[in-house]
């Protein structure tokens, strides 16, 4: 009787636990998908401190006000979007840590760069370990080592970054009659320097122009008058400066002091574009000619550029950046833009899906339309040489208006016309 | 391309360089040098100086240089207070070395962060008549934004030189650094007397940094670029000599131009750095420090 009874509990525990099974079993199948939870994170490192704060802070601003017109409007597949990002100090060796913190601790769920040549390269092993669709924002042929297939550059320079940077400048140089025989290169000891030198030296020998001067300086310089006098004893009817902001501002000083003029000068001079610089050299700008990517010109008129520049000017005082905004703030808001498209577009944020989709489409900025090369540049270049003219002061207000700097190059976007030689801008 | 010219151009140009270097470097040779206290905050400190003439020279259009000697009585002020600090919190308890050296990197953090939240991170200069027009000497451009700052370094050394070996406090400075139990014996406060001469160290950052936004403009962490040149400059001269100090800052000037000019820029570094090295080699006290 007592084994029968053993039996029968048997048989009932086996019973339950076998319902129990089934019932785990039905849940796990019927069970609805678990609610994609969160905001998706977008990671960076920026220059917020550092020589190159002045452009990194501006540049988040626009980053910000993105992310704010993404989100009034609902975020990205129905999710918030919020930006994950680190002061790199504008040092390259802060940049690979940032980024292993950001995928690894912060578990971002995308990652674009921070700004400039030299603090993007050094995040480009980890993305391309991780194969990540990576935007690097106006980093000057980042990616012509690396042949990385989903590097994507914010840098109108065109497919070949190197020379297409200086192209316009040397075209500009070409034109002229009689034509420059000989050209002064000197530039940054670092990356961007380098670089831009590199594609000078290609433009000259097209151009055939014969370097007199070539040389590079390292970034702590304090004092430029023994290199502009060295480039002035060689005489040369054309200088190509590639520079970064305070050696900017300390080779065109020089440059004024010791009277060099060139048929042609300037070309690379990075800083010539913040207010800053442009309120600190004032009338020195006269007649220079120099790169440029946005100018408040009539033959560039981009939708919607005018509407974010107005938006992003009411806030810049508050957050101590450039009040103008024209040079990097438009490109940081593009940046996003490119990225958000894509990932609404292929409603995903799987980085194949959307590094596939940013390569084969055009997109619509506030920069105009971008589409990008096979290299992950730009398959357009639009690198525009501008020249400053009607310099009347230091004001801040005539950099703000037409005709100061006038668009010389491509001529698709022109707006005026080159003051030549050098020394007749000057009066 | 070598020409005469160009070789008195390069010489006019590192000694005009180098003069403001000697400015830069005079409160290292003062608190480095004689009280052996190592500020490496003192390029931030030269830095603040920048930015208050910045302030006063964009708010009220007051010269930069005037603006820099109106603010030496503050920072003499902000010296003293900071080496307080400083001795009650390390010197006092032998704890000079490491944690010293870590209080003042933090000093330098606290005034980047400052001026950045207050100032922002663009590039800051000041405006004067005289920036960007130049005197010609013959085959000589002489630039009045780097000749001012080198004549006013020159007064600034001749000033401390005077002080030091002219003046009871002066002497007293010099005598601290060489035996303050002796000073203390002598009926004299070491404390006091360190703590006077640190507030000048830090007085003369408020001029030097005047003339650096002179030369160029600057932002919050750019003191960072010369905190190796003013060290190099303090060695070589020899610890605690202001002569020397500006001497060693002309070399380094003119040593660079010399090589920017003929050899190119990128090597300027190393061959001042390699003077620097040789020097030390033979003479391990500096060009005018004390053997021994």
């Amino acid at each position: 009787m007592a084994r029968m009874l053993r039996s029968v509990r048997g048989m009932r525990a086996w019973g339950v636990v076998t319902a129990l099974i089934g019932a785990l079993g039905l849940v796990a199948v019927w069970a609805p998908p678990a609610v994609a939870e969160g905001p998706i994170k977008i990671g960076f490192g920026m220059a917020l401190t550092g020589g190159v704060a002045g452009n990194g802070k501006a540049a988040l601003l626009a980053m910000q006000i993105w992310a704010e017109d993404v989100n009034k409007k609902g975020g990205l597949l129905g999710r918030k979007v919020e930006l994950v990002y680190y002061d790199d100090q504008s040092k390259a060796a802060t940049v690979p840590g940032i980024y292993t913190k950001l995928l690894d601790v912060d578990k971002v769920d995308l990652v674009v760069s921070g700004y400039g040549t030299n603090l993007i390269a050094p995040a480009m092993p980890i993305v391309i370990e991780r194969k990540l669709t990576f935007i690097g924002l106006f980093g000057l042929a980042v990616n012509e080592q690396f042949h990385y297939p989903h590097y994507f550059g914010i840098m109108p320079a065109g497919p070949s970054p190197k020379t297409d940077w200086s192209a316009g400048f040397f075209e500009i140089a070409g034109r002229q009659n009689p034509k420059p025989r000989t050209v002064a290169l000197v530039g940054a000891d670092a990356e961007y320097g380098q670089n831009a030198l590199a594609g000078a030296r290609e433009n000259a020998k097209t151009h055939g122009l014969r370097v007199v001067y070539d040389k590079a300086y390292p970034p702590a310089t304090a004092d430029f008058t023994p290199i502009v006098r060295a480039i002035q004893a060689t005489d040369p009817d054309v200088v190509f400066v590639a520079s970064y902001p305070p050696d900017s501002a300390g080779m065109l000083r020089a440059a004024h002091e010791v009277g060099l003029k060139p048929k042609l000068f300037g070309g690379g001079m990075a800083g010539l574009q913040f207010a800053s610089l442009q309120t600190a050299l004032g009338p020195m700008l006269e007649g220079v000619v120099n790169y440029e990517f946005w100018v408040p010109e009539r033959t560039l008129k981009f939708p919607g550029i005018e509407d974010f520049l107005k938006r992003y000017q009411e806030r810049a005082k508050a957050a101590g950046v450039d009040p103008l905004g024209h040079y990097l703030p438009p490109w940081a808001y593009a940046d996003l833009q490119v990225l958000g498209q894509a990932v609404e577009a292929t409603k995903s944020l799987d980085q194949q899906k959307i590094g596939e989709y940013i390569r084969t489409h055009e997109h619509d900025t506030v920069a105009g339309k971008i589409k990008f090369a096979p290299n992950g540049e730009w398959a357009k270049s639009r690198v525009l040489m501008v020249q400053f003219q009607n310099i009347e002061n230091n004001d801040l207000k005539q950099f703000g208006e037409p005709g100061h700097r006038v668009v010389i190059y491509p001529d698709e976007w022109k707006s005026g016309t080159l003051i030549y030689p050098y020394a007749k801008a000057k009066r | 391309m070598f020409s005469f010219d160009l070789l008195l151009d390069a010489i006019v140009a590192g000694i005009l360089v180098g003069g403001f270097y000697a400015a830069v470097s005079l409160g290292i040779t003062l608190a480095f040098g004689l009280l052996n206290v190592v500020n490496i905050a003192h390029p931030a400190f030269v830095i603040l100086g920048s930015y208050a003439a910045f302030v006063v020279n964009s708010g009220f259009g007051l010269d930069p240089i005037l603006a820099g000697l109106l603010f030496m009585p503050v920072f003499f002020l902000l010296g003293i207070g900071v080496y307080r600090i400083y001795y009650a919190s390390f010197e006092k308890r032998g704890e000079e070395s490491l944690r010293g050296l870590v209080f003042f990197f933090g000093i330098i953090f606290i005034i980047e962060v400052s001026l950045s939240l207050q100032y922002g991170v663009d590039y800051r200069s000041v405006h004067a008549a005289y920036i960007g027009d130049s005197l010609r000497l013959g085959p000589i451009d002489l630039a009045f934004r780097l000749a001012i700052p080198c004549a006013m370094a020159l007064v600034l050394t001749l000033a401390l030189h005077l002080f030091l070996s002219r003046t009871f406090y002066g002497r007293a400075v010099k005598a601290v650094s060489q035996d303050h139990l002796a000073l203390r014996l002598m009926g004299a406060d070491p404390v006091r007397i360190k703590g006077l001469a640190f507030g000048i160290a830090i007085a003369t950052a408020s001029l030097a940094g005047a003339l650096l936004i002179m030369i160029g403009p600057v932002e919050p962490s750019i003191g960072r670029e010369y905190i190796g040149r003013v060290f190099a400059i303090a060695v070589l001269g020899g610890m605690g000599s202001i002569g020397g100090t500006l001497v060693a800052a002309l070399i380094l000037g003119v040593l660079e131009s010399l090589t920017s000019t003929f050899y190119g820029p990128s090597w300027a570094p190393a061959v001042s750095f390699g003077i620097l090295l040789l020097v030390l080699a033979v003479r391990p006290s500096g060009l005018f420090g004390r053997a021994g």
